[in-house]
């Protein structure tokens, strides 16, 4: 019991003290999850949007598809990516392979998939609601994507911030493709495996804490984006 | 009035609409001109609704043709507009839902912001320019689509049953800007189950029944002397289907 509370302390001492070893944790953590977000808003998006749109052969079956895919298991994730950018792999020549941008690569294959369900379910709701007026205006279906994009902000956000909270917390996928290697690779999520494994409470419970903070900022601002939004009578019906 | 040559008269030719194998409009044969406000009559189901998307271009007929016939009919599509029986509110402020309209003609930015501000102050809903369009209360929303509709100077306005849900006191504001609208030069023309609303705004009256074009006439000849017997039964208040 004293162990705990002594793990306990240290790890508060960590982050209040601002630690190195700790900052450079959550900073690279950050900066990968940040990154793969921003990548696969980039592509999930429009991606999202023109499957809401866009009637074609087999579009039931590609919503199936996207839908299913946003419950991957981040470790076979991994060994996909693994696979891909291994020196035999089609990206082998890349050499990204145990580095930040592997890492990045799996988020990314983990949260285009959410991010492509959850706006082509908003998107499609508001082109219900708005396609008579659209066209009635003058708008062409491919002309309505940004119209649809920015009203239907509110939504897109929480789901964007959906994304980053898989993003931040996997640990499976990354640790296959970074290697968790010391100073280059090891975040948040790798580290706490690793540190727990070896017996150091201390550095696992600091980042563990900062890990469920952030959890609860991201939730907290979702929260808060409903709030605004219903406010502005901006949510979707 | 519009500074584009006319895209009346509408020809509508033969004109029917099929859904699921159900024959919803038939042979239905007129033409729009421009003029006093025309006002599509019937009871519910007879397929006033449907007439006026099919007019509008929202809808393609199965049968029959649609035809803007005046001079400046390539360009028809972006001289019409249509206000529905539940207004579309975008989710930004009252102000940019009528800038939207406007940006999708192209006019630069600085003759928007002057055309939304007049037809906000003409619709009385200035002081209420930077409020999202989704709080205001229906009878305001339904004068914003009206507003946003006008602030794109259409030749033909449609209006779907846009009082149907409102009060009296909202009712009546939206047939004084619906007047105001036709005397700057828009042919109106609208559905509605209101007999009261037609007797006030009607010039022309076209009567549906059962999917079928049974009478089109001035109003005042329409509500002295309807020529079928569908359409005094409806006149006299009876039930019709």
């Amino acid at each position: 019991m004293s162990d705990m509370s002594a793990a306990f302390s240290a790890a508060l001492s960590l982050i209040l003290g601002v630690d190195a070893g700790l900052a450079e944790i959550v900073l690279l953590s950050l900066r990968v999850s940040l990154t793969a977000l921003v990548i696969a808003a980039g592509l999930g998006l429009p991606l999202g949007a023109a499957l809401a749109l866009f009637r074609f052969p087999g579009r039931g079956a590609v919503i199936v598809v996207v839908n299913s895919m946003m419950g991957l298991p981040p470790v076979v994730v991994g060994l996909v990516v693994y696979l891909i950018l291994s020196r035999s792999g089609p990206l082998g020549v890349l050499g990204l392979l145990f580095s930040p941008a592997a890492m990045i690569f799996a988020q990314v294959v983990l949260i285009v998939p959410i991010v492509t369900a959850l706006t082509r379910q908003t998107i499609e709701d508001l082109w219900r609601e708005y396609h008579e007026q659209l066209r009635s205006l003058g708008v062409r279906p491919a002309g309505a994507i940004g119209t649809l994009l920015w009203d239907g902000r509110f939504s897109l956000i929480t789901a964007l911030l959906a994304g980053f909270g898989r993003a931040s917390a996997e640990v499976g996928a990354v640790m296959i493709v970074g290697g968790n290697i010391d100073h280059v690779t090891r975040v948040m999520t790798t580290t706490i495996a690793l540190e727990v494994s070896k017996g150091d409470l201390p550095l696992a419970l600091g980042l563990g804490i900062v890990l469920m903070l952030l959890s609860i900022a991201i939730n907290a601002g979702a929260t808060l984006l409903r709030r605004v939004a219903a406010r502005h009578g901006e949510a979707l019906a | 009035m519009s500074p584009f040559p006319p895209i009346l008269p509408l020809a509508v030719d033969g004109l029917g609409f099929a859904a699921g194998g159900r024959p919803l409009l038939a042979d239905i044969d007129f033409a729009l001109e421009a003029g006093p406000a025309t006002f599509i009559l019937g009871p519910n189901g007879a397929g006033k609704s449907l007439l006026l998307r099919l007019c509008h271009g929202l809808l393609a007929p199965t049968a029959g043709t649609v035809r803007w016939t005046g001079a400046g009919a390539a360009h028809a599509a972006l001289r019409q507009a249509m206000v529905f029986q539940r207004p579309v509110m975008l989710r930004r402020s009252v102000i940019a839902n009528v800038e939207y309209a406007l940006s999708l003609r192209k006019l630069p930015r600085r003759q928007r912001a002057e055309l939304a501000q007049d037809v906000l102050q003409r619709t009385g809903l200035w002081p209420l320019a930077g409020a999202p369009a989704r709080v205001l209360s229906g009878g305001e929303q339904q004068r914003l689509a009206l507003a946003r509709a006008w602030a794109t100077r259409p030749q033909v306005l449609f209006l779907d049953e846009p009082t149907s849900s409102l009060d009296p006191a909202a009712t009546r504001a939206i047939e004084d800007i619906i007047r105001a609208i036709e005397t700057s030069g828009t042919k109106i023309v609208m559905t509605s189950h209101d007999l009261g609303q037609a007797r006030r705004l009607a010039g022309e009256v076209l009567f549906l029944h059962r999917g079928r074009l049974l009478e089109q006439a001035s109003a005042s000849a329409f509500f002295a002397m309807p020529q079928t017997t569908e359409a005094r039964a409806f006149l006299a208040g009876e039930l019709l289907w």
